[in-house]
């Protein structure tokens, strides 16, 4: 668009000479955006390539040899960082794919119910509730840290992943009922007329009618959930207390704690495994993150 | 809308003493059945152990014995703890230095990106794939390591000559500023906000603009900008509160400490070491509590400021 803003003007202008001018300028102007976009490219992400490449080269080279082309590879960083935290790897891969799973059921059920309410159904308070809900995604988790600490604590699930899971089906995560919500509302009210005149219900409404309209926010929902839950530290930290339950940020802790062995290697090697999961979310999720922020706003 | 589009609709609509026809709510059962996890979560996990912890603000607290009654001895303590008026001190400078240079980065590559650019979605990609990562345990642990005394940083800059450089982050001077590198390093979010923003501005406004000859300069400032302020607004308030609370990064940069000297010493960690390794929880809350007016003065003012600059179309 911009390109035919520009051909408006110079067809103004008129003048051959300075078309041609203009167009040598538009040219190196391009060349020069271009090149310093690529640059900045790749200087945001230069850390993580010297990531990936320092976790294939041995120990000793990592920080003497700057190439990113070792002529040594190995995978011995990845063998003796797997089982370096006095648990295999695969367990806390599993813990994080525990937790990430019960996030992501609690967060589509619970988000998605209170979302189609906010949207769609008229009852007693709901503005006041939808106010709560807004106010509730500013609201610093630290306010309530203490007595929900007391709480778990109470209920004996110290230790356990319920205090990870269970608040997920309670819809706490305020910013995909909001989400869901504008998607909900997007949608043409003729859909749920013509179901309510058909005879369904509201819960018949929500399964067959909004639900499969509102995938793509629940795709998104999904997503967001995956890589905020696979990289939450703070909760994990908070409740989770043996090596056993510990997902993969808790157990990658575990190399800081740990400097005096300065297994950089290892260390370098399991975060690569660590985000691993979080890229391939984004390559085949890019499409509804992106629509996702968009729309809401969150990280 | 954004959410604080939402919340200003709201509070427009009850000024105005709007949605009188409160006598008719046809789906009140239905509303209530799928609200009612939500309404179950928002009363236990949240205005609960608000009210809890505004109680426990006021008392002694341990988790062993029942909480004490000690009324604002926790406020006073507080107004006399250096440890807590530095990571105040730390957090603030985090938040005014980070957030701004992160916000103009973002508006300036989206503006440059905006529009028929080749190759939008490449760059959008990489430069939004740090932001997605920035709040993981191996991107911290990764930053310790590029800006380390021996780290990635330090054997570039030995490429051109400089030895002496200091370990960034071992160094009480420099530490604080990887941490506000990082948080700029991850502007790929509020960047995609405002090329979804840049997107939305109508074409026949510039076209307008073009006709009675407006140049691009002009052209950003009458349109572009004053357009995008509700957006840029919006991206403000909530990076503000976002960053206020970062934990992990100044966590596993530190070891947990909060140092060298606590110059990472973020209010959140020094709360969760009052909490979770003193268990000071009674400490603890009067801290969330004083957190939470920081925040909320920080955002009224916010709000307050807007007058002068976010420009509303409607």
């Amino acid at each position: 668009m911009t390109t035919e803003r520009l051909h408006v003007t110079t067809l103004a202008i008129g003048s051959d000479g300075w078309r041609r001018a203009h167009r040598r300028r538009r040219v190196t102007v391009s060349v020069l955006k271009h090149a310093g976009l690529i640059a900045l490219s790749f200087v945001m992400i230069y850390p993580l390539i010297w990531l990936v490449v320092s976790s294939f080269k041995p120990n000793g080279e990592i920080f003497t040899d700057l190439s990113l082309f070792t002529s040594t590879h190995t995978l011995e960083n990845y063998v003796k960082g797997w089982n370096s935290q006095g648990l295999g790897f695969q367990v806390f891969l599993g813990n994080s794919s525990l937790l990430v799973l019960g996030a992501i059921v609690g967060n589509l059920i619970s988000c998605s119910m209170a979302a189609y309410a906010f949207a769609r159904l008229k009852f007693r308070l709901r503005s006041l509730y939808f106010a709560i809900m807004l106010c509730t995604i500013m609201l610093p988790i630290h306010v309530v840290l203490v007595p929900q600490f007391i709480i778990f604590k109470n209920l004996g699930w110290l230790g356990t992943f319920l205090p990870l899971i269970v608040p997920k089906f309670l819809a706490t995560d305020a910013f995909f009922v909001f989400l869901m919500v504008q998607f909900i509302r997007a949608l043409p009210t003729e859909l749920f007329e013509a179901a309510l005149i058909d005879g369904a219900g509201q819960v018949r409404t929500f399964l067959q009618v909004t639900i499969p309209l509102m995938v793509p926010a629940l795709a998104t929902t999904a997503i967001f959930t995956f890589i905020w839950t696979w990289s939450d530290f703070f909760g994990p930290l908070i409740y989770l207390r043996t090596t056993p339950k510990f997902p993969v940020s808790v157990a990658l802790k575990g190399f800081v704690d740990a400097q005096s062995t300065s297994d950089y290697g290892g260390m370098f090697a399991m975060s690569v495994v660590s985000l691993l999961p979080l890229f391939i979310v984004f390559a085949i999720g890019q499409r509804w993150l992106l629509r996702g922020i968009a729309t809401t706003g969150i990280k | 809308m954004s959410s604080l589009g939402e919340l200003r609709t709201l509070a427009r609509n009850a000024r105005r003493g709007g949605a009188k026809d409160t006598s008719r709510f046809p789906d009140n059962k239905a509303g209530y059945a799928f609200i009612a996890p939500w309404l179950v979560g928002i009363l236990v996990f949240t205005i609960g152990p608000m009210l809890y912890s505004l109680y426990l603000a006021f008392t002694n607290y341990n988790l062993l014995q029942p909480p004490s009654w000690t009324g604002t001895a926790n406020f006073v303590q507080m107004f006399h703890d250096p440890r807590l008026w530095n990571s105040l001190k730390v957090t603030l400078i985090y938040v005014g230095v980070g957030v701004p240079l992160q916000l103009a980065l973002a508006l300036g590559l989206a503006i440059l990106l905006d529009r028929g650019m080749r190759g939008l979605g490449f760059y959008r990609s990489i430069f939004y794939l740090p932001s997605l990562l920035g709040g993981s345990v191996a991107v911290a642990i990764l930053w310790a390591q590029v800006f380390g005394k021996n780290g990635l940083l330090n054997s570039f800059l030995a490429l051109f000559g400089v030895h002496n450089a200091p370990g960034w982050v071992s160094d009480p001077n420099f530490a604080l500023s990887t941490l506000i590198v990082l948080h700029i390093w991850t502007f790929g979010s509020p960047m995609v906000i405002f090329l979804a923003g840049l997107r939305q501005i109508p074409d026949m406004y510039y076209e307008a603009a073009q006709m009675d000859g407006a140049g691009t300069t002009r052209r950003f400032f009458s349109i572009t900008f004053p357009l995008l302020t509700p957006i840029i607004f919006f991206n403000l308030v909530l990076q503000v509160i976002f960053a206020f609370q970062s934990f992990t990064q100044a966590y596993i940069v530190s070891g947990g400490t909060g140092g060298p000297s606590d110059s990472t010493m973020f209010f959140t960690l020094y709360l969760y070491q009052q909490a979770f390794t003193q268990l000071h929880m009674g400490y603890a809350s009067a801290m969330a509590w004083f957190l939470l007016v920081i925040i909320g003065g920080l955002t009224a003012l916010n709000f307050w400021l807007s007058r002068f600059w976010v420009f509303y179309d409607d």
